[in-house]
Parts: structure tokens; C-alpha cells; sequence
């Protein structure tokens, strides 16, 4: 289908963007790789009087090591993630789980801004930037702010940005020598959405599991901290298979997975449980 | 309107567009391209798919203000003085399409596929052409010709960067 009409802007900097979003207020969207968007506007799910188009924002793209975090611009497109050097060495979780996303054609595009605040809660990203504890760097006309990840997903499509702020970049911190990563997703076909998804991360010392972060992708409208798995797989034998099987069946707790035409709530709890058992054997190194 | 500059298979444009307009469809009605063909309304084909600044994007997921001073390379692109390019010639050998209406955007992503990895596994081929679907021929016979015409590509023309010094 075709888009409904709207007013087009593309800005060179990213305080001409601040500017436009301040005159034009509610009406106003911004535009990063359209991924998301554009089959929004094409389904006619959606009508923004006007886009501000990022692509032509230089300041916004590229990682840079930043001692001791990580600093993603927002309109760094998947693709760049994936392949990049320093993203591959320090926060390799992001990579991992930015493979899974979409397909080629659209990893070329999309960004990993654009993923962040989309926030739809079957996206791959989200759950990562919990796992990871990143932080969202957005800036408005009025000056910037640094949201926790904790704070930043606040219901289905919807985070903590007010309509004038740009998120313009994310700080992965870098969680040091030890650690081992997984993304574990499942789909039923090529290039689709996560029915569930398992973003892990753990710590092994002396054979076993010293520390370990979990979030889920898809067991409710915004991404979850597995926090009862985090507490018991503490400590927890990496020769005894049982102790992670054990941990892992916390993982629905507190959850509320939705219903679609994919998978009913109590299958979501099943899966979660399972994937989370198999992200934490493969974080460690034992998958 | 916004007056937006596009190559397009090596032939610049200048083109007055509404914002609302995809690159598709620039392509297709004002352009006359229509080799590339529109499959979906959800951007999960890849019949669409074209090479915009040598990388492959699906031209029904990208406005043409967003193509803007960019570079377009099109299946109509590709074969040069009446050839056809090593991966139509492939797709043709290899009896890689029935109604053959996924091809253009198949061997666009292929072409996109040989960039990263000029010699791909089975496997990467299928990971790498995840995007485009096809509801004839079963995949077996476009992944065996993407990795034939990887290997003829890879024999007619040396690629940047690995041609002896
Ligand atoms: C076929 C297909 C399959 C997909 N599969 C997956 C998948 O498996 N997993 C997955 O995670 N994703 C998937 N996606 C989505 C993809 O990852 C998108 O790229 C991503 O969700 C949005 O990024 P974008 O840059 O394209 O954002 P856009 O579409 O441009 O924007 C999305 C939203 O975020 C807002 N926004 C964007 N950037 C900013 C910013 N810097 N500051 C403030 N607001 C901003 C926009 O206003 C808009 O509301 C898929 C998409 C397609 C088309
Ligand atoms: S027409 Fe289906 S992805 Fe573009
Ligand atoms: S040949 Fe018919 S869809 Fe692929």
C-alpha cells in the first residue's frame, strides 16, 4: 500500500533535528532505517504530519571504546554492529543477538537507535540492552539526560523519550575478563520475529557459575531481568546439569507472556524455561 | 515537492517526489524498471531488493528521498552489452525459477552475499538469502546457483582488493 501524505525533513546535524522536532511538536517523527516505520506508513498504521529523516545525521553513527563502556550512535545501522571490531571485542552479546535480527537487506538499514525505540517487545535488542544494563543518551532542545535501560521500556512501543528528545546514543558497559554470552531465539521460520527470546550473560570461575544477568524477549510488553534465575544459578556447579535446569525453571517467574496466533502464554513459559536452560549452558561455555 | 538526484543502472535522474513515495515505486512508474517486482505489503519478500550505494535494501521498505544523491543498481543493471551477468546466466543454468517472480530480488541479494563472502557454504547461502522468499522452486536449485555463480564470478572478474599487486 501506498503511505498516507506527510512533510518530509533531513536535517545535516543534530541540533537542526533537535530544532525541528521543537517546532513541530506532536506531529513530528523521527526517521532512522524506516524498518520499522515504513511498513507502519505502508499498512497505514500509522500518521506522522512529518518525518525527520536521521540518515544524513553523521554525528550519530559509529562505536566508539570509551575505556570503559562502549558507545553505539544511535543511527549505527545493524549491519555496522555486527561487524564491528570493537562491538565483536567488548560487548559480543550485542553482535550475537544483532545477527538474529530481520535479514540482510534489512540489517543494511535498520539501526540500532531505531530497534532501541521502537521497543517492540519481540525485538532482539531490547532484551540485550537489559541483560547488559545499557544506557540510553537522548538529547532535546532543553539539554541531554542518561535513561537506565531499567527505566527506558515502559510499556508495548513505548519507552521513557518525550516526543522533542532524540535518543542519540547507547553506552554498553563493558563487563570485563570471564564472561561468556548467548542469544537464544526461537522462530518458526527464516527472518522472523522471536517467539521467545534468551539474552544471557555469565561469569565462570573455578568451574563454576560465579554471576549471571538474564533477560527475555517477547514474556510481556517490555523486556524482563530473569531475576530469580540470576539468583539461583549463583554459585552453581558447572559439571552438575542439573543446578542450571534447576535455575532456569525460575525463568517465567513474574512474567506475563501474551497470546498470539504463534504461541499462548503457558507455551511462552514453556519456551522460556527451556531457552533460558539452553543460553545458560552455551554462556558458559558447556552448550 | 522535494527534487531528489538517483542513479539508476548508471543513468542519473532527476526526479520531483512526494515524500510519501517508495523507492519502488519511483523505480517501477516513473522509471520504468519494472524488473523489480513487489511482492508483500509487509517488507518480508525481498522480491523488492536492489543495490542502493552497492548494498542491498528492499526498495519497497526505503523512501526515494531517502535514495536521494544515491546510487541504484536494479536486475536491469546487470548484464552489460547484451551479457548476461554470471548470476543470471547461473540462475538460468541451474533451472533456479519456475514463475520467476522472487528471481530479481534473489539474485540481488545474492550478488549482496558474494560482497561479505565471495565463495559461501550451503549454509551461508541460505542464511544469507533469509530475506527473500520463494513459493515455487524449493530453494534448492537457487542456493546450487548462487554458489555457481559465486564460482564464475569469482573466475571472470577478480575481485577489488584481490587482484595481484
Ligand atoms: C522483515 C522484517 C523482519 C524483522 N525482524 C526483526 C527481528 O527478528 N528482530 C528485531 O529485533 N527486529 C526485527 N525487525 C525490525 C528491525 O530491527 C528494525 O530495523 C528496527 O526495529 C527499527 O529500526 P529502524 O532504524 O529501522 O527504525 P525506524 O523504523 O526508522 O524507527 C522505528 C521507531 O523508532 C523511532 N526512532 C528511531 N530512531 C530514533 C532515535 N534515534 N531517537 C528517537 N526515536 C527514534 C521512530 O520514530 C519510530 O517510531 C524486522 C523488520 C523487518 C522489516
Ligand atoms: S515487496 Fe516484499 S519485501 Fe518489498
Ligand atoms: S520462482 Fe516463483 S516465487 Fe520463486
Amino acid at each position: 500500500m501506498i503511505p498516507a501524505s506527510f512533510d518530509y525533513v533531513r536535517p545535516s546535524s543534530l541540533d537542526e533535528a533537535l530544532e525541528t522536532l521543537h517546532d513541530q511538536g506532536e506531529e513530528a517523527k523521527v526517521l532512522a532505517g524506516g524498518q520499522s516505520l515504513l511498513p507502519l506508513l505502508r499498512l497505514r498504521l500509522a500518521y506522522p504530519g512529518t518525518l525527520v529523516d536521521l540518515g544524513r545525521v553523521e554525528e550519530l553513527r559509529g562505536v566508539a571504546d570509551r575505556g570503559d563502556h562502549v558507545l553505539i550512535g544511535a543511527m549505527t545501522t545493524h549491519y555496522d554492529v555486527v561487524t564491528s571490531p570493537i562491538v565483536r571485542e567488548h560487548c559480543p552479546l550485542v553482535a550475537l543477538a544483532t545477527a538474529t535480527v530481520a535479514d540482510p537487506a534489512v540489517r543494511h538499514r535498520g539501526t540500532l537507535g531505531g530497534s532501541l525505540a521502537h521497543a517492540d517487545p519481540a525485538g532482539d535488542l531490547p532484551a540485550v540492552a537489559r541483560a547488559l544494563d545499557m544506557e540510553f543518551v537522548a538529547r532535546s532542545a532543553g539539554g541531554e539526560r542518561v535513561i537506565p535501560a531499567a527505566d527506558f521500556f515502559l510499556d508495548y512501543l513505548e519507552t521513557a523519550l518525550d516526543p522533542g528528545e532524540i535518543l542519540t546514543g547507547i553506552r554498553v558497559p563493558k563487563l570485563g575478563p570471564g564472561w561468556g554470552f548467548h542469544y537464544e531465539k526461537f522462530h518458526r521460520t527464516a527472518q522472523a520475529w522471536a517467539i521467545v527470546g534468551v539474552a544471557a550473560a555469565v561469569r565462570r570461575s573455578n568451574g563454576a557459575i560465579e554471576e549471571a544477568r538474564v533477560a527475555l524477549t517477547n514474556m510481556g510488553a517490555t523486556p524482563v531481568r530473569a531475576t530469580g534465575v540470576e539468583e539461583s544459578v549463583r554459585g552453581a556447579e558447572l559439571g552438575a546439569n542439573g543446578a542450571l535446569r534447576a535455575a532456569a525453571s525460575r525463568a517465567d517467574e513474574d512474567t506475563e507472556p501474551p497470546a498470539d496466533l504463534h504461541a499462548r502464554p503457558d507455551y511462552r513459559r514453556h519456551l522460556a524455561r527451556v531457552l533460558t536452560h539452553r543460553a545458560l549452558l552455551a554462556a558458559a561455555g558447556t552448550g | 515537492m522535494p527534487r531528489i538526484s538517483v542513479t539508476v543502472d548508471g543513468i542519473r535522474y532527476d526526479e520531483e517526489v512526494e515524500p510519501r513515495l517508495l523507492l519502488v515505486h519511483l523505480l517501477r512508474d516513473r522509471l520504468g524498471k519494472t524488473g523489480t517486482p513487489i511482492g508483500c505489503d509487509t517488507s518480508n519478500c525481498g522480491a523488492c531488493t536492489v543495490l542502493l550505494d552497492g548494498r542491498s535494501v528492499k526498495s519497497c521498505s526505503v523512501l526515494a528521498v531517502q535514495a536521494d544523491g544515491g546510487d541504484v543498481v536494479t536486475i536491469e543493471g546487470l548484464a552489460t552489452g547484451g551479457t548476461w551477468h554470471p548470476m543470471q546466466k547461473a540462475f538460468h543454468e541451474e533451472h533456479a525459477l519456475q514463475c520467476g517472480y522472487c528471481t530479481p530480488g534473489m539474485i540481488m541479494a545474492a550478488i549482496d552475499l558474494l560482497h561479505d563472502d565471495p565463495d559461501p557454504s550451503e549454509e551461508a547461502v541460505r542464511e544469507g538469502l533469509e530475506g527473500n522468499l520463494c513459493r515455487c522452486t524449493g530453494y534448492c536449485t537457487i542456493v546450487r546457483a548462487v554458489r555457481r555463480g559465486a564460482r564464475e564470478m569469482s573466475q571472470e572478474m577478480p575481485r577489488e582488493g584481490m587482484a595481484t599487486p
